[in-house]
């Protein structure tokens, strides 16, 4: 018997069934629906995540120095002599602590001071908004500048232009000369930070010496002869003798720190989409109930049918291409509100989500699979039915 | 010979007793005959009927359909049977409520593998041929009991079969619908179908050429009807 025929008549049962019909369905839309927009969620975040490590720039080298015995930091001389490598373009150390800054009667308790140089502009990818970042000779001057980020300039100076006024920091007068441009990253942000010149923080801080070095390889390719020059390098000042004996330093580069996070998000990603299949496996369950209890009410029409000559196998397929219709459909549902959940997700609560066409026709694949999987046992019992029970059923 | 029962038990268990449903039945049926197969409820005139019908198989004992041993067949071979060789009239009409009459009509061709378009015409033609041509696309409920059981014969005629198996189809039809259908049922017969009919009521059996009495399983009385 033709297949349009009973896609038809299958069709005609939903339609008769309405309200039935949706509740069966209904759990495959919410499965469909929750897989397509957890696993935009997931992507979009990867795909955010990746894109701000990026933009840190892919030849940036971060050192930790955790230090041996006596000597736990490097001093900023030590630190710069990285610069005499010809894979490194630029080192940029980094002094900090949590301070208060005032200015005039409004004072902005733990702050981030960061005592840098004039290099971290370029290591990091920052950028300074309004005025202008330290000049080589203000760091080695030790010259009283600072600049802030961007959110603790207008709270200290709200509408004033900060550039050319002082601030104070542990009693000491600083003139602004610079405001950063607003950044968020992985890395933190600049916005509730002060910058001044490294060599100056060594000495308000009293803090001697270094702990953490950013460090600018020249080009991608120079980036591994980078890492192995600074560690040699951090050997010989530690006296670190093997690799598994180093507990005083640690280099993290970019492509590392992007492969943990792809495989942690990937992860995460994988999960979500489990938890939401689970929701259409039961969904699946909701079809099979529906279908049995259809087999269990239609069993005299599947005697009618048998008494005129349908096989098994036409009434098998009776009631699955009923359950096919019943989970694509629900499928088809799930997909267009996936798309619209993760559209407004994304729109209204400024999440990042990208749903992909692999997602969906996996998603959608797998409601017409939960169809077919959970459709076979009732249509098996249909079909099975001998005509003469099913004809004698009241 | 359409049909040829040897020696047929239909035996049921119920608990420790065993029911003999039929009892060493042995009946030949000539193409062309019209036969009432009489008895009462309880007779076993049904589980005649629904093994004649390839609906049921005997527990023992040898039945040819058209030359054809059936207890070798398979049940696709039984469904094509019933398909094209037989056409079912039931008491209660079973007309499936959600197809239009044309679309009930359809069915056994459907089965039969045959296109829209042949399907479509050859209902229109049976249905207008049992004087529905006006009803086609009415609902049974739709229908009165007559014009119902009239649909149900256009069904069991559609596949062009060559019996007719009336299980009391007019039991639940008022006197006049009741004689419509008979008055159908002899037209066809005259054209060549063969049709047994089961039936209680002795007026029915009456109008056919030959009864046969069923009483506890057993063939009691095999008689041409004089008239």
């Amino acid at each position: 018997m033709d297949i349009l025929q009973t896609i038809k008549l299958a069709f005609r049962g939903i339609i008769d069934n309405k309200m039935r019909s949706f509740l069966t369905m209904l759990g495959i839309i919410i499965g469909v629906t929750s897989v397509i927009a957890l696993v935009s969620i997931g992507q979009g975040t990867t795909a955010k995540v990746t894109e701000q490590i990026q933009s840190m720039g892919s030849n940036l080298l971060t050192v930790n120095i955790m230090g041996r015995g006596a000597t736990t930091t490097l001093s900023y001389d030590q630190a710069m002599e990285f610069m005499n490598s010809s894979y490194i373009s630029g080192v940029a150390p980094v002094i900090s602590d949590s301070v208060t800054v005032e200015h005039g009667n409004v004072n902005e308790e733990d702050i981030t001071l960061q005592g840098v140089n004039e290099y971290l502009l370029s290591v990091r990818n920052y950028s300074v908004d309004n005025g202008r970042f330290f000049t080589a000779q203000e760091i080695q001057s030790r010259k009283r500048v600072a600049v802030l980020g961007s959110e603790i300039a207008s709270k200290l100076f709200g509408f004033v232009d900060p550039v050319g006024q002082t601030v104070k920091i542990k009693g000491y007068n600083f003139e602004v000369i610079g405001v950063m441009k607003s950044s968020s990253s992985m890395m933190g942000s600049t916005d509730e930070q002060v910058f001044i010149p490294i060599t100056l923080a060594e000495r308000i801080l009293q803090s001697r010496g270094v702990r953490m070095i950013y460090i600018q390889a020249s080009d991608k390719d120079a980036v591994s002869s980078a890492k192995t020059e600074i560690s040699a390098k951090l050997d010989k000042i530690f006296r670190v003798k093997s690799e598994d004996d180093n507990f005083s330093y640690r280099i993290f580069d970019q492509s590392e720190m992007l492969e943990t996070i792809n495989e942690t998000s990937k992860t995460l990603t994988m999960m979500l989409g489990g938890i939401a299949a689970i929701s259409l496996i039961v969904g699946g369950i909701g079809i099979m109930n529906i279908m049995l209890v259809s087999v269990t009410e239609r069993t005299r029409e599947i005697g009618i049918r048998k008494a005129l000559g349908a096989r098994k196998i036409d009434i098998l397929n009776q009631f699955l291409i009923e359950s096919l219709v019943l989970s694509g459909i629900g499928g088809i549902i799930g997909v267009i509100f996936g798309y619209v959940t993760s559209w407004g997700l994304g729109k209204f609560m400024s999440m990042s989500t990208k749903t992909t066409l692999p997602v969906v026709i996996i998603a959608f694949s797998f409601s017409i699979f939960v169809g077919v999987f959970f459709g076979i046992y009732p249509a098996n019992k249909a079909g099975n039915l001998k005509p003469i029970d099913a004809l004698r059923y009241e | 010979m359409v049909i040829n029962l040897e020696n047929v038990y239909k035996i049921y268990e119920m608990g420790d007793a065993e029911v003999h449903a039929l009892d060493d039945v042995t009946l030949k049926i000539e193409e062309g005959e019209f036969v009432a197969i009489v008895g009462p409820s309880g007779s076993g005139k049904s589980t005649l009927m629904n093994i004649l019908g390839c609906l049921d198989t005997p527990t023992s004992g040898k039945y040819e359909f058209e030359g054809r041993d059936v207890s070798r067949l398979n049940d696709n071979e039984l469904a094509a049977i019933r398909n094209r060789r037989i056409g079912f009239v039931f008491q209660n009409f079973n007309l499936l409520p959600k197809l239009t009459a044309l679309e009930n009509v359809e069915l056994p061709l459907m089965y039969a593998g045959k296109s829209t378009s042949f399907r479509r015409n050859r209902a229109k033609e049976v249905l207008e041929a049992v004087g529905l041509g006006q009803r086609l696309h009415h609902k049974p409920k739709e229908l009165s009991g007559g014009q119902q059981q009239r649909v149900a014969i256009a069904r069991a005629l559609s596949a062009d079969p060559s019996i007719i198996l009336g299980d009391e189809p007019t039991g639940n039809l008022d006197t006049k619908s009741g004689r419509e259908i008979m008055e159908i049922l002899k037209a066809l017969n005259k054209n060549g179908k063969t049709i047994i009919l089961i039936t209680h009521d002795l007026n029915i059996a009456k109008q056919a050429q030959r009864n046969v009495h069923i009483q506890d399983g057993r063939i009691v009385k095999d008689e041409k009807v004089v008239g």
